[in-house]
């Protein structure tokens, strides 16, 4: 019987099909893989791109924020309070003379008692490039004192405000980017343990099934019914109050988790019951593979890229929570700096009125914002290539 | 092997279904209460002979594919038993097979399935997919297993160079090369075929199934060929089995079968295969109502609703299976006494 020998190699060979013509671009598409095939359609999505370069840009601002902020977010100037954005020239009087910032003239309102600062034409204070100033350890490995950018060391007592300074005489600009290392941060690490609680509780849901499912459910739809701003508000109460700056960030961080986990349970419990119906699933099984393999090589890579994009896609919402809370004064305090910390900061009617720059914080969180949720989308709908 | 002779009937059996039964429970509430159960099968006994094909026929939500997937113990059936051949390990009821034995079992029992956009992981190559067999039982890998894969490709019709290509890179028909490919890659002995060519369009579907044919008699495979459409069983068919909610209704050799069916919904179905010769005179039987549900099943006989030879014993007794001619079987009360119009 010609079918019990291992191999039947000398059996008789159906004719192979002719050859194809295939154009190179055919044939690098018929050898992609899921990733490249996601990679080509999510650079179609430009709107996608432009908020993946955006947030790329962001993190690299808060990785390398000392670097890049000319002063300490905490060094206060008892004369400079309430400073406006100061704005870059390159020419003076017509004449080029690289990028440089007026100096401050400050008055006093002798009715009101209001101090205004007008730029003073005939100073000019020249920004210089790696210019040393207050010394920190870059990347926590070795210790400089170079900047970006700042005024020149012969120009002692000038400073220079991009975004200009809050009621201590703070440089906004700096303690915008220290403020972003801790809100971006918080989004990350938030989605990261929500991930862990969600992927276990969502994994258990859709392999086991059953009643344990229904149970993770109905906890899941309890979750999700609370308000979550009361529900914030009672838990971080309850922190006590000499927590180091420290703990109480990774204690924001669970409590953030705490109800972030319920949608990534969801959807990873979604895929799981999608891809353990493929038939290919049941003929990985039917072949004998164990079932470790079967949910490493075969149902893994099938939900990955879903996970990926809906990770993206809640990383916002910790942003915001961060943020929310701050405001509301329950989650990070002074001296942190965070952007909800630099908003609550912002939030009286002298400041909307007088120092309309102290609101930049939340032009930075929208925008980070709207670019997580535009680099999500794209990466949801690059996450299926083989939808039909 | 000794069932080679081509009289059938007494050839060594390869796989014996024995009263196999699949009952899904109905559940409702928070607690899973069971209110009922679906007799998705119900009591249904074949064997497929050696180096032979049995169709297995009948409409779609029959029982059809649960039959094939409880064979190869993907899901587990309720009662019955399955007996299966091994050359190794002798006759094995898989039924009731423990986990050691039935993946040795499952080397030499394979399936091809319907569906070949799903059945292929899109996120593998023709090398991993076709491969996987051979890599999970360890038995080669490296070099070796490339040889193997371009080998089985070669077999199939498709070009070994397309090793590295992802699915996404074939036609259906293609794609149903590559599922056949992975089938064979153990060499099994019994190919449970679940409907492998309905997706397919009609000039592919003579291809594959000419290729399938060629398998068997170049590996000496024997195949449960589960269809819906009785031309394409009639093709590649030593033996058909018809089955109705659940339930065998008729077996027969397959010209026997086509030429006198002895059941009313064998019948039916019949008169509804195309025939290529346009004087033909032919009447089709249009079958009224539903296919039952079959958690509800009507009483007597389950296609009593739908028959027009029905009569008030339809309605209150289950026919047996029985030989109403020699080799060939019936469950109905009228098996052999009505003048039923075959084809050919």
């Amino acid at each position: 019987m010609a079918g019990q020998d291992a191999t039947p190699a000398k059996a008789k060979v159906t004719e192979p099909q002719a050859p194809e013509a295939l154009a190179p671009t055919e044939e690098r598409i018929f050898v992609a893989s899921q990733w490249q095939l996601m990679w080509w359609r999510f650079r179609k999505h430009k709107l996608a791109n432009v908020g993946g370069v955006v947030i790329l840009l962001f993190y690299i601002g808060a990785i390398f924020c000392e670097f890049l902020s000319p002063y300490d977010p905490n060094a206060y100037e008892k004369t400079l309070t309430f400073v406006p954005p100061q704005r870059v020239h390159l020419f003076h009087e017509g004449q080029f003379i690289g990028p440089f910032v007026y100096g401050l003239k400050r008055t006093r309102d002798p009715v009101t008692y209001v101090i205004t600062y007008e730029p003073d034409r005939s100073k000019i204070h020249k920004l210089h490039f790696f210019v040393p100033g207050h010394r920190y350890r870059m990347l926590g490995l070795f210790e400089t004192d170079v900047h970006l950018f700042g005024l020149g060391p012969e120009e002692k007592g000038h400073k220079v405000y991009l975004l200009g300074t809050d009621r201590l005489g703070r440089d906004m600009f700096s303690r915008i980017l220290y403020g972003s290392r801790i809100s971006l941060s918080i989004g990350l690490l938030g989605v990261f343990v929500s991930f862990a609680i969600g992927i276990l509780a969502g994994g258990v849901s859709g392999y086991f099934g059953g009643t344990i499912d229904t149970i993770i459910q109905r906890v899941i739809e309890f979750l999700r019914s609370i308000p979550t701003i009361p529900l914030w508000m009672a838990l971080s109460a309850s922190l006590p109050r000499e927590w180091t700056t420290v703990q109480r960030y990774f204690a924001i961080v669970v409590l953030l988790s705490l109800i972030g986990w319920t949608g990534l349970a969801r959807v990873v419990r979604g895929r799981f019951l999608a891809v353990r119906e493929e038939d290919y699933v049941m003929a990985a099984r039917l072949q004998g593979a164990s079932e470790l393999r079967i949910i490493l090589r075969h149902m893994l890579p099938a939900f990955l890229s879903y996970i990926i994009a809906s990770l993206t896609l809640s990383i916002p919402g910790m942003i915001l929570g961060e943020t929310s809370l701050s405001f509301l004064g329950l989650g990070l305090r002074p001296p942190t700096v965070s952007w909800g910390v630099l908003l609550q900061e912002a939030q009286n009617l002298q400041t909307v009125a007088l120092a309309p720059w102290l609101l930049v914080p939340g032009v930075a969180v929208v925008t980070a914002i709207l670019s997580f949720n535009f680099l999500g989308d794209g990466l949801r709908d690059a996450a299926d290539p083989y939808a039909r | 092997m000794a069932g080679d002779s081509k009289s059938g009937g007494n050839s060594t059996p390869i796989l014996e279904v024995r009263n196999l039964k699949k009952h899904f429970p109905i559940t409702r509430g928070f607690m899973r209460r069971v209110v009922g159960h679906v007799k998705a099968v119900d009591g249904v006994t074949f064997t497929v002979p050696e180096g032979k094909t049995l169709g297995l026929v009948g409409e779609s939500g029959c029982g059809k594919t649960t039959t094939g997937r409880c064979i190869l113990r993907a899901i587990q059936p309720t009662s019955g038993e399955i007996i299966f051949y091994d050359r190794n390990l002798g006759p094995v009821n898989v039924a009731e097979a423990d986990k050691e034995t039935l993946r040795q079992l499952r080397r030499n029992m394979q399936m091809i399935f319907q569906d070949p956009y799903s059945s292929l992981n899109p996120r593998m190559t023709l090398l991993d997919i076709v491969g996987e067999p051979l890599v999970v039982n360890k038995v080669c890998k490296g070099k070796e297993l490339e040889e193997r894969v371009a080998e089985l490709l070669r077999l199939v019709g498709l070009r070994p160079e397309y090793m590295r290509r992802y699915p996404h890179a074939f036609s259906g028909g293609q794609r149903q090369r590559i599922g056949i490919a992975r089938a064979l890659a153990l060499n099994p002995q019994l190919v449970v075929c679940d409907e492998p060519v309905s997706a397919l369009d009609v000039s592919i579907q003579a291809q594959t199934l000419n290729l399938l044919q060629d398998l068997q008699e170049q590996f000496h495979l024997s195949y449960l060929f589960i269809a819906h459409d009785l031309s394409v069983v009639e093709h590649v068919s030593d033996a058909v089995a018809v089955m109705y909610v659940g339930k065998l209704v008729e077996t027969a050799e397959t010209e026997e079968l086509y030429l006198n069916p002895l059941h009313p919904y064998t019948e039916a179905l019949l008169s509804a295969v195309p025939r290529p010769d346009p004087r033909a005179e032919k009447e089709r039987i249009i079958l009224t109502g539903e296919v039952p549900d079959p958690a509800n099943p009507p009483s007597g006989c389950y296609f009593h609703p739908r028959c027009r030879y029905a009569q008030p014993i339809c309605s209150q007794e289950e026919p047996p299976l029985r030989e109403a001619r020699p080799g060939h079987f019936a469950a109905c009360h009228f098996a052999g006494e009505l003048s039923l119009r075959g084809v050919l």
